[in-house]
Formats: structure tokens, C-alpha cells, sequence
């Protein structure tokens, strides 16, 4: 099936997979974090840095734009830290802030782009995702990207273990949390920027975040978890843009998302690990085991009598 | 009225309905929860379009209200399963949006919904759609609605003042003295959900977001009072749109975009230049004390 | 007379089971103290007795009667964790927020009502600091805030978790004051309470809790080393607790 599709497509379909992989990794992390929402806030915060990054160099070269994004989104989150510690708002006002007012930058600028760019720039297609405007030289840099997030997830994988789950631990054998922060929230930040094409501004959050707790309703080990979730993002992401290739003008992102949801639903259902359905399972027979527990015990005494 | 005068009015009940809720909403940390109503009314609105194929104003509110009722209830119900809190609304939000955002796309997109307009508003064509209304006269169908969703708000809002302030203060005692907790938030959460589809119209999804939540941190970092704070977020509010609008009309680009933007910078003035909780506050204080 | 009855209460959280057949009587005009390990579930069984976390099984009598009919004989101090105090309100209107029950709907506190939060606080020895922002008190004057809107709450029975936990001397003595002034009054109070040392000065019943209740009676019954060491038997911190405990009393 996928060598009967287009070259260019099969090529496309590799680099959302990849970008997949490396978004259920990153999410894994973000999702012990505790930062799932953080994902959200920093991917509408780099839309202004693609648009003027566009607006300077006046052509669509997908690195530089990348690197616009990464730089907006990183003063995204900078500016999220700031307001909370000299301030009085809590963490989610503050991520809510950056969120809306970069985003309105974003169109601001994106208007701006539109009007002067007469060509449509194509930069619409950075707010929900058109992977089927990729072309090669894009579905390069995407791969190289996914692939280094792809290798630092594997390479640390007992430092991010510990820096997750005991970051006091962490620093008493010598492992900088400093660093390890940065380290995180340079991944994050690379995922996010190469999956803006991909998937868009919007919704590129939903890629790291439910492939995660997908995972979740499987696994009992941090390392299946993060197997599990790198598993699910890869299949949405060539799952989704498969789809969205069947009608056209479709946006990838939306369908990208909606595969993650079903895996998501499948798992909630049917998964190993506080499954619904297992957990149903195990209800009745815990209430079962009671009524025989119980009979037993009145037999018993019945015949004590 | 003119045409520039309708946009401003309209614009100004935005942001006077936003910044009302919008305190309620940072005071019960649930920003990012309005984030997520923003997105999922989306499909309410589409789903009330595909059946009643109308674009009515009256069956966009209910099908708002109840996406919004539903996304407030299953990212309950997920946390409930133990999935952490933010990454439960994480999923609920990405997942309906996504479903709206196919849907326009697929099947309903050459009609009159389309996914930009829902995101970025249009106020510029409000003045257009107009509607005639006893003792009122002729006015724009969206000033209209948002005119009423505004009374609706406050009366809301007046009525049952203290107990919006015990419930979102201490949510404990106000359940043991017998006041509905569970019953207050889920209104609330309609309160959200048909002030965002209200203000869709003229800003859009996501910057309502910023009309909703940004005047009313600004708000937070110049008073100790609720009722002052109400007042001061639904000013903060109103002044945004206004700039907002001119800015936009200044450099030419998108009045929604700008009036977003624009709450980010009545914001940033405030953290810098607030006596109480700003940053030349506190270092005038610390220079005083030192 | 029995002013609260609870009877095979059992409450878990999603699959734990935190409290397990806890029964007892309290009796009017006592003032118990609820002692247990960490994590005994002694902040749940407060919340399950007032209706706020529902219980699996098991039921709860007040004077009697429901829950629902009594709720106004009936004050509530939360933890001072537990709210949030950057709430941009101040002293006078945390108190005035105990008679909100009173009020009723639609209704708006007069100068009455705030007549008698400011005879709480008074009473806590916080006037001065009525309009003060709660963010600017400290931890113990934040406590008597709380404390105060219970007064003006005038129960006949309450419910305070861990009113002693992190305030100076001079509170402490402030807040025993008032809850023996309350007893002398005939009201019944029952306080979630984490200092061993002093259980024996403060309270005359005691409540030893560890996911079911280990004993229930007057302090000078039931507070022995043998139970102690049976309630906080588990962990090896809380051993040594104990056993310093043990001492103590033996002394």
C-alpha cells in the first residue's frame, strides 16, 4: 500500500511519522512534568516568529522559519515564568496571556504577510497544518529535527527518568537539574516547531499530549510508556496525514489529531492498565467474590448453629 | 450610528462581558479552561448548524452552551479516571476541535461557516447583518446578542454576588453551609461557553481567549477588591477593543488580532507600572525601605 | 446527649480505600480531639461527615437528623491550605462570608452583618487588621480569621482541621481559649489536632484515627501508650514518635 502511493507523499508520510515519534517521546515527558498545557501556550506563541520570520526574509525557506517560531516560542515561555515570579498570577492565567495575546500578534502579522505577500505566502497553512504543501527539502529538515529529538529522548533516557520522577535525588548523584531543564525545554520547543507545518499552530499540542496518556492506560514501567507513546505518535501522525490526502484542500492537523483521539479511546477502553472495560471486570468480580465470601460466612455459621 | 461607531460598541461589549467573566475565571484557575471552551464551542456551532441548517443566532448559543457544558463535564469525568487535570482538558479540547474543524472542511465548507472566520472573527462585516427590533430600531444582529449576553452576564454576576465569591474563595465552607457548589460551576461554565460564541462573531476563538482572561490579570495587579476588580478587568476590557481597533485601522490589518495584542500590552503596563503589585512598586518599596 | 453519631462510615478515593467502618458517638458540649498518623484519613473523615466528600457507606447523624436539615447548627474550618489567600478580599469579608448561610439568596450582607464579623474578629484580637488584604497577614492571624467566621457562624457543633498547625504561641492561646469558651457554652467541638504534647492539656475526648477508628473515649482513657503505639504503629519515623511519646507519658 505505501509504495502505491506517490513518491512525494511516501516521503511526507515518513517525515509525520518521525515528527510523530519524537512528539510522543517529548510528551511523555511534558505529560510528568506536569506541563501539558505548557505545550499549547508555546505553540501559539511561535506563530509570530514564523510570520516575521517570513516578513524578513521574504520567501518561505522552512528553516529560518523554524527558527523564528523556536525564538518566539521561547520568549513565550520566558515571559510565562517571568509574569509568575514577579507577580501574583498563577500559572495557568499566565500561560492563558501568552497564548491569546501571541497568537493575536501572530495574526496581526499574518495579516500583514497576506496582504503584502499577494502570493498567499501559504503561511494559512502554518495555523492547521498542510503537510501535503511540504516539499522535499522540508521533509529533510523535519526528519533530521524529529530524529535529534528522537536520539536525545533515547540517549538520556535513565536522566530523564530520575530528573522526572526524583529531581531531588537527581541532583544529590551529580545530575544538573538546570541543565536537564534546559535540555527539556529545548526538545520541547524543537517538537513543536517542526510539527507547526505539519500540523499547525493549534493543534500541535494534541500530538504531544494524547499519545501520552494513551500510553498510559498500557503501561506500568516509564520506558513502555515512553515505547508506547513514540508507538501511538508515529501512527497518528502517518495515519492522519494518509487520510488527509484522500480529499483535497484537507487539512492535515485536524485528522492527525482525530486518529491520536481513537487510539486514545481504544486505549481508555480496552487498555491493560485502568482500562475501562478491565476495570468493569474486575468490579464484578470483586462483587461477585464478596457474595460468595458472604454465603460461605453465613453457611458457616448456619452450621455453627 | 455610523459604521466605525457600531464596531466600536460591539467591540466594547466584548470586552466588557469578557473582562466580568474573565475575573471569575482567573480566580477560580480555570484560564485555561476558557481556552478550551473557546475552541470546543467550534463544534457546537457546527453541529447546530448541520441541524438546523441555519445560522441563526439563537441555535449557535445553545449548541455553544452545550459543547461548552460538555467539555466542562468530560474533563471531569477523564480527571476523575485519573488522568492529570490539565492534560485531561488537553484531550478533550484538541479532540472536538479537531472533529469541528473537519467537519467545515469536509462537508459543510462551502457554505457560509468557514474555519478562518471562526477563528479570527469578522467584526468588520458586522455592521452588515442587521436586524429591526421594537422601541430599539435597527441594530446589528451580533451588537444585539452581545448587548444581551452582557445584561445577562452581570445580572448573573449581581444576583448572586457572594456566592460567586465564597465558591471561588473557599469552595469547602460554601459547600458546608449548603450553597450548590457543583450547580455554580457548571453555570458558570455556560456563563463562558455563551459569552465566547457571543464574542465569536466579532474576535473569534482564540482571541477571545485574550479578551477574556488578560483584562482581568491586569485588573488583579491593581486592586484588593473583587467588586473594584470587576470593574476595573470590564474597563481594561473595553479600552483594549478601542485601541485595538484604531491600531488596526492604523497599520491595516486584522481588528481581532490587534485588540488581542492590545490586552497584552494594558497588561504589561500594569505588571510594570502598577503602585501595588507592579514592578516600579515593589522597587520604589524596597528603595524606601533600604 | 449525642450530638453526632456516626455509624460504619467507609470512604475511599477512586480505588483506596481511605477509612474503613468508622463508628462513634460524640457526645454535646465535649471538645475532641482527632489524633492519627499522617495520612490516616483524618482531614476525609471531616469531609465525609459534612457531606463534601460522599462516603461509600455508612450514614452520619446530627442532632438526630440529616445533614441537610441541621447544616445551619453546624461551622466548618477548613485548612489554611486550602484556600487560596492572593483572593483579592480582605479580613472583615472572609468573616462576614460565615453568615452567608444566614443571608439566604439574593440577598446582600448589611451593615448588621458586618456589624457582627467585626465582633469576631474583635473577639480573635484582629480589628485592627480588618481591611487588611489576606495576603498580608500572617499565617496565625490568618487562622484566626478563620476562626472568627466560624464564631460568627454560631453553630452548636464544628468542625476545624488542624487549626493549630504552623501559628506563633500567642494564637495557639488565643484559639484554645476560644474553643474552651465554646465548650463552656455547651457547644461540641472536634478538631483535627497533629501535636502529641499537648492532647492531654487541650481536649478531654480524643479520637485515635488510622483508617478506622483504634479508640474513642475521654483523653484519660484512651490516651495511653499502648494506644499510641497501636495508632501510630507503621512507619519507622512515626514509631519513634511514638516510643518519644511513650516516654513522655511515663514520665
Amino acid at each position: 500500500m505505501f509504495s502505491l502511493l506517490p513518491s512525494n507523499t511516501q516521503w511526507v508520510l515518513f517525515s509525520t511519522m518521525m515528527l510523530g515519534i519524537a512528539a510522543g517521546m517529548v510528551g511523555c515527558l511534558a505529560y510528568w512534568k506536569k506541563q501539558s498545557l505548557m505545550s499549547d501556550a508555546l505553540s501559539h506563541a511561535a506563530l509570530p516568529g514564523v510570520v516575521l520570520a517570513f516578513l524578513l526574509l521574504g520567501e518561505k525557506n522552512l528553516l529560518v522559519l523554524i527558527c523564528g517560531a523556536a525564538v518566539s516560542a521561547l520568549i513565550g515561555a520566558m515571559c510565562i515564568q517571568w509574569i509568575q515570579s514577579v507577580s501574583r498570577i498563577k500559572e495557568d492565567t499566565s500561560m492563558g496571556m501568552i497564548l491569546s495575546v501571541f497568537f493575536g500578534l501572530g495574526i496581526m502579522l499574518l495579516t500583514i504577510a497576506n496582504r503584502s505577500g499577494g502570493n498567499q505566502s501559504g503561511l494559512d497553512g502554518f495555523i492547521f497544518g498542510q503537510a501535503a504543501s511540504m516539499i522535499r527539502k522540508d521533509v529533510y529538515i523535519m526528519s533530521v529535527l524529529a530524529l535529534l529529538v528522537i536520539f536525545i529522548g533515547i540517549i538520556a533516557f535513565k536522566e530523564w527518568k530520575i530528573y522526572l520522577f526524583d529531581p531531588s535525588f537527581a541532583k544529590g548523584i551529580g545530575l544538573s537539574v538546570k541543565t536537564m531543564n534546559a535540555v527539556y525545554t529545548f526538545v520541547l520547543v524543537l517538537t513543536i516547531v517542526i510539527g507547526i507545518q505539519a500540523v499547525g499552530v493549534i493543534l500541535m499540542a494534541a500530538l504531544l499530549i494524547i499519545p501520552a496518556i494513551s500510553a498510559r492506560y498500557w503501561a506500568h514501567s516509564f520506558r513502555t510508556m515512553l515505547l508506547l507513546s513514540a508507538l501511538f505518535g508515529g501512527v497518528s501522525g502517518a495515519g492522519g496525514t494518509l487520510v488527509s490526502t484522500y480529499g483535497a484542500g484537507w487539512p492535515t492537523g485536524p485528522f492527525i489529531v482525530i486518529t491520536s483521539s481513537a487510539i486514545f479511546l481504544v486505549s481508555m477502553i480496552f487498555g491493560a492498565e485502568k482500562g475501562m472495560l478491565l476495570q468493569f471486570l474486575q468490579h464484578r468480580k470483586h462483587k461477585r467474590d464478596l457474595l460468595v465470601n458472604w454465603n460461605i460466612r453465613t453457611a458457616e455459621k448456619e452450621g455453627e448453629r | 450610528m455610523s459604521y466605525t461607531g457600531w464596531i466600536l460598541l460591539t467591540a466594547a461589549l466584548v470586552g466588557a462581558s469578557c473582562g466580568l467573566i474573565g475575573v471569575l475565571l482567573i480566580l477560580r484557575r480555570m484560564a485555561m479552561m476558557a481556552d478550551a471552551i473557546s475552541h470546543t464551542v467550534l463544534l457546537g456551532i457546527v453541529i447546530a448548524y448541520l441541524m438546523t441548517k441555519s445560522l441563526h443566532g439563537i441555535h449557535m448559543l445553545i449548541g455553544a452552551a452545550i459543547a461548552g457544558l460538555l467539555t466542562a463535564f468530560l474533563v471531569q469525568w477523564l480527571h476523575s479516571r485519573g488522568i492529570q487535570q490539565d492534560a485531561s482538558i488537553g484531550v478533550v479540547f484538541t479532540t472536538m476541535f479537531a472533529i469541528g474543524v473537519i467537519l467545515i472542511s469536509t462537508s459543510v465548507g462551502n457554505v457560509h461557516l468557514d474555519v478562518q472566520h471562526a477563528l479570527m472573527g469578522e467584526i468588520a462585516f458586522i455592521p452588515w447583518k442587521v436586524t429591526t427590533l421594537p422601541l430599539i430600531g435597527t441594530i446589528p444582529v451580533a451588537t444585539g446578542i452581545l448587548a444581551l449576553i452582557l445584561i445577562i452576564v452581570l445580572g448573573i454576576i449581581l444576583l448572586f454576588y457572594k456566592e460567586w465569591k465564597i465558591t471561588s474563595f473557599d469552595p469547602a465552607l460554601a459547600a458546608s453551609l449548603g450553597i450548590p457548589v457543583v450547580a455554580m460551576h457548571y453555570l458558570f461554565m455556560t456563563l463562558v461557553s455563551v459569552t465566547t460564541v457571543a464574542a465569536f462573531d466579532a474576535v473569534g476563538a482564540i482571541m477571545v481567549v485574550a479578551m477574556l482572561i488578560t483584562p482581568a490579570a491586569a485588573a488583579y495587579l491593581w486592586t484588593d477588591k473583587l467588586s473594584v476588580m470587576l470593574v476595573l478587568s470590564s474597563s481594561f476590557g473595553i479600552l483594549s477593543a478601542f485601541i485595538g481597533y484604531y491600531l488596526a485601522v492604523w497599520i491595516d490589518t486584522s481588528i481581532s488580532g490587534s485588540m488581542a495584542f492590545t490586552t497584552g500590552i494594558v497588561f504589561l503596563v500594569s505588571i510594570l507600572f502598577s503602585p501595588s503589585h507592579g514592578m516600579v512598586g515593589k522597587w520604589r518599596r524596597t528603595v524606601g525601605t533600604v | 446527649m449525642t450530638v453526632l453519631s456516626v455509624q460504619k462510615l467507609t470512604v475511599s478515593y477512586r480505588k483506596n480505600t481511605v477509612l474503613h467502618d468508622v463508628s462513634f458517638d460524640i457526645p454535646q458540649g465535649s471538645l475532641t480531639g482527632i489524633v492519627g498518623p499522617n495520612g490516616a484519613g483524618k482531614s476525609t473523615l471531616l469531609k465525609s461527615i459534612l457531606d463534601l466528600h460522599p462516603p461509600v457507606s455508612g450514614s452520619v447523624t446530627f442532632f438526630g437528623s440529616t445533614f441537610q436539615k441541621q447544616k445551619k447548627r453546624i461551622g466548618y474550618v477548613p485548612q489554611r491550605g486550602s484556600v487560596d489567600w492572593d483572593f483579592p478580599t480582605n479580613a472583615l469579608d472572609v468573616v462576614t462570608m460565615g453568615l452567608y448561610g444566614q443571608i439566604g439568596w439574593l440577598k446582600w450582607p448589611t451593615r448588621r452583618h458586618r456589624a457582627k464579623a467585626m465582633e469576631a474578629l474583635e473577639k480573635m484580637g484582629m480589628s485592627e487588621y480588618a481591611d487588611r488584604q489576606i495576603s498580608q497577614l500572617s499565617g496565625g492571624q490568618q487562622q484566626r480569621v478563620f476562626l472568627a467566621r466560624a464564631l460568627v457562624q454560631e453553630a452548636d457543633l464544628y468542625f476545624m482541621d488542624e487549626p493549630l498547625a504552623g501559628v506563633d504561641a500567642a494564637t495557639e492561646r488565643a484559639i484554645m481559649a476560644i474553643l474552651k469558651e465554646l465548650k463552656e457554652k455547651g457547644k461540641t467541638v472536634m478538631v483535627v489536632h497533629h501535636d502529641l504534647q499537648t492532647v492531654k492539656d487541650y481536649f478531654d475526648h480524643v479520637l485515635l484515627l488510622n483508617h478506622t477508628v483504634i479508640k474513642h473515649g475521654t483523653t484519660e482513657e484512651v490516651f495511653t501508650a499502648k494506644n499510641l503505639t497501636e495508632t501510630y504503629g507503621g512507619t519507622l519515623k512515626v514509631m519513634k514518635e511514638g516510643v518519644d511519646h511513650v516516654q513522655l507519658i511515663t514520665q
